[in-house]
């Protein structure tokens, strides 16, 4: 049996998934991904090998993708986390037509077609606003473990506009609202409001078209599904795999190139 | 006796200056701003006045400056902080033509006539890798403090190539840099190189012209002097010793002497 697997190596976290010949999940790891790259890219590979019950032996092609896919060293090649997240996006809900990446520290809109073949898309290169990174720099300001950030701002009644564009300021900013007596809750719930409106910023860039797919680790944080849903008006797409689906993609094209290598060569003189 | 007090409130940090009539600097004071800017203005200014040996009642006027001039609640008048260092930038190089400010959480370029006032200004307060904070940012990173800085980026030989896009991206490149090698003061120098491009793209809107003056806490790193000197290809103005971090404060203090001098004429004017 043939086994393809696919490693995301994110700014924050790296991701690992290997799937079978159905295109089926088999194994998955999650882990940070810390000053050691490469190690981070090894170590979540192996995991998702121990996790899927698989050997090494019989995974027969290995795709590299996000931020850090060249130090994916074990893969037989690399391919962009854009593509790789369009791809896995249209796998798990295949009427997909945008998808709204929010990684660590990027944040990327994707328009595809419903071959998965992308369209447009548009990201944050240049600046820490409207990612995860945001959030991060909340929690570190109001001393919050990050799994506290949306269940806290889920009870916040009056979102407080948050004026600062700046990751790094915002920090200064959360804390001065603090000091001015306004609630966790309202403040974390205008944290997420200001992201939600960055990276529909992205979105508009790109066109959005229904169905919209979350994808990236911000997408287990409700609240930010709950303020995207709002302000798109529309809900978007989420499942328990969105944190994996830039490694699920990056499987799926290594068992495309499975696939394309057994297939008998067309006969000279054909056509 | 009259003496004036000049209170800069800057994003970080908060200093005071009193100053005599005869624009003499008696003394100084500085506290971190923090959230609570009315204590901290409070305190710098508590600070200023027992170094200068004077009580509260012996300041006939108080200028307000900085970021947080309105919200701490204190003071005769306020003033821009671009005006304020462009009065205590003057009094020590007449000749200042540009002054180059930057601080915890802002980066000013402004230009002066001959006058000594503003004339055009550009500020950088919306991302942090242009501004202190991105050097900051940058020793944290790395397991430095603020204080740090200074001598660690002494030490540089060279800089490595940091491309300072965003004060939170930085990260990954200094990680990278590190695990490549690279000495931290080498990665130091790197990000002042970078905050300093950025700075020249500011100063080219205001259309620079010499001499130079460059005021602001960030420039008390001898390292950034001399990177920016590399940059313009010629020498600039930094006042003396630590002195460069309380240029407005200084200022502010010199513009309440002006104040009290036409108050003094007024009031004599109005006795004839």
């Amino acid at each position: 049996m043939a086994y393809a697997a696919g490693v995301d190596v994110g700014s924050t976290q790296t991701k690992a998934v290997v799937v079978d010949a159905a295109r089926t999940i088999v194994g998955r790891a999650l882990i940070d991904t810390g000053a050691n790259v490469m190690r981070a890219a090894e170590t979540a590979f192996r995991q998702a090998l121990t996790d899927g019950g698989v050997p090494e032996e019989e995974v027969e092609f290995v795709v590299g993708t996000g931020y850090g896919r060249y130090k994916v060293t074990f893969g037989n090649t690399q391919i962009t986390e854009i593509s790789c997240h369009a791809r896995g996006a249209v796998q798990l809900f295949p009427r997909t037509r945008t998808v709204l990446d929010m990684g660590g520290q990027d944040t990327k809109a994707i328009r595809v077609q419903p071959t998965g073949e992308i369209v447009d898309f548009c990201m944050n290169d240049k600046c820490a606003a409207g990612t995860g990174r945001f959030l991060g720099a909340a929690a570190v300001a109001l001393d919050l473990p990050l799994s506290e950030l949306g269940p806290t701002a889920l009870r916040g009644e009056r979102a407080v506009k948050i004026s600062t564009t700046c990751t790094v300021f915002a920090e200064s900013e959360v804390l001065s609202w603090l000091g001015k007596g306004k609630k966790i809750e309202d403040i974390l719930l205008g944290v997420h409001e200001s992201i939600a409106a960055r990276s529909i910023g992205l979105l508009r860039r790109v066109g959005i078209e229904a169905e919209v797919t979350f994808t990236g680790g911000v997408t287990r944080n409700q609240a930010m599904v709950d303020t995207l849903n709002k302000r798109l008006g529309l809900t978007v797409n989420v499942s328990e795999e969105s944190h994996y689906i830039g490694a699920l993609g990056a499987a799926l094209f290594a068992l495309d190139r499975i696939v394309s290598a057994r297939a008998p060569a067309p006969a000279k003189g054909a056509a | 006796m009259s003496h004036t007090a000049g209170l800069d409130i800057g994003s970080t940090y908060t200093k005071a200056v009193i100053v005599g009539e005869d624009g003499a600097i008696l003394g100084r004071g500085m506290e971190p701003t923090g959230f609570k800017l009315a204590q901290a203005a409070e305190r710098a200014l508590a600070q200023a006045l027992d170094a200068a040996g004077r009580g509260r009642d012996d300041v006939a006027y108080l200028v307000t400056t900085g970021f947080g001039r309105h919200q701490a609640g204190i003071g005769d008048v306020s003033v821009t902080d671009l005006t304020a260092a462009a009065r205590g930038a003057s009094h020590y190089f007449p000749n200042t033509r540009t002054i180059l400010d930057v601080g915890g959480q802002t980066m000013k370029a402004s230009r002066l006539g001959a006058d000594a006032k503003v004339q055009s200004f550009r500020l950088n307060d919306k991302c942090a890798a242009g501004t202190g904070a991105f050097l900051e940012k940058t020793a944290r990173y790395m397991g430095y403090s603020t204080e740090e800085i200074g001598p660690l980026v002494a030490t540089s030989k060279a800089p490595v190539s940091i491309s300072g896009v965003c004060a939170v991206f930085a990260e990954s490149e200094v990680i990278n840099q590190l695990s490549e090698g690279a000495a931290p003061a080498d990665i130091m120098h790197g990000a002042i190189v970078s905050l300093v491009d950025r700075s020249m793209q500011l100063m080219k809107r205001v259309r620079m012209e010499p001499e130079f003056t460059l005021v602001g806490g960030i420039l008390r790193f001898e390292r950034m002097v001399r990177v920016v000197e590399g940059a313009l290809g010629g020498r600039v103005n930094v006042l003396p010793g630590d002195l460069v971090q309380y240029t407005a404060a200084f200022g502010a203090a010199l513009l309440g002497q002006r104040r009290l001098r036409r108050l003094a004429a007024d009031t004599a004017a109005r006795a004839d």
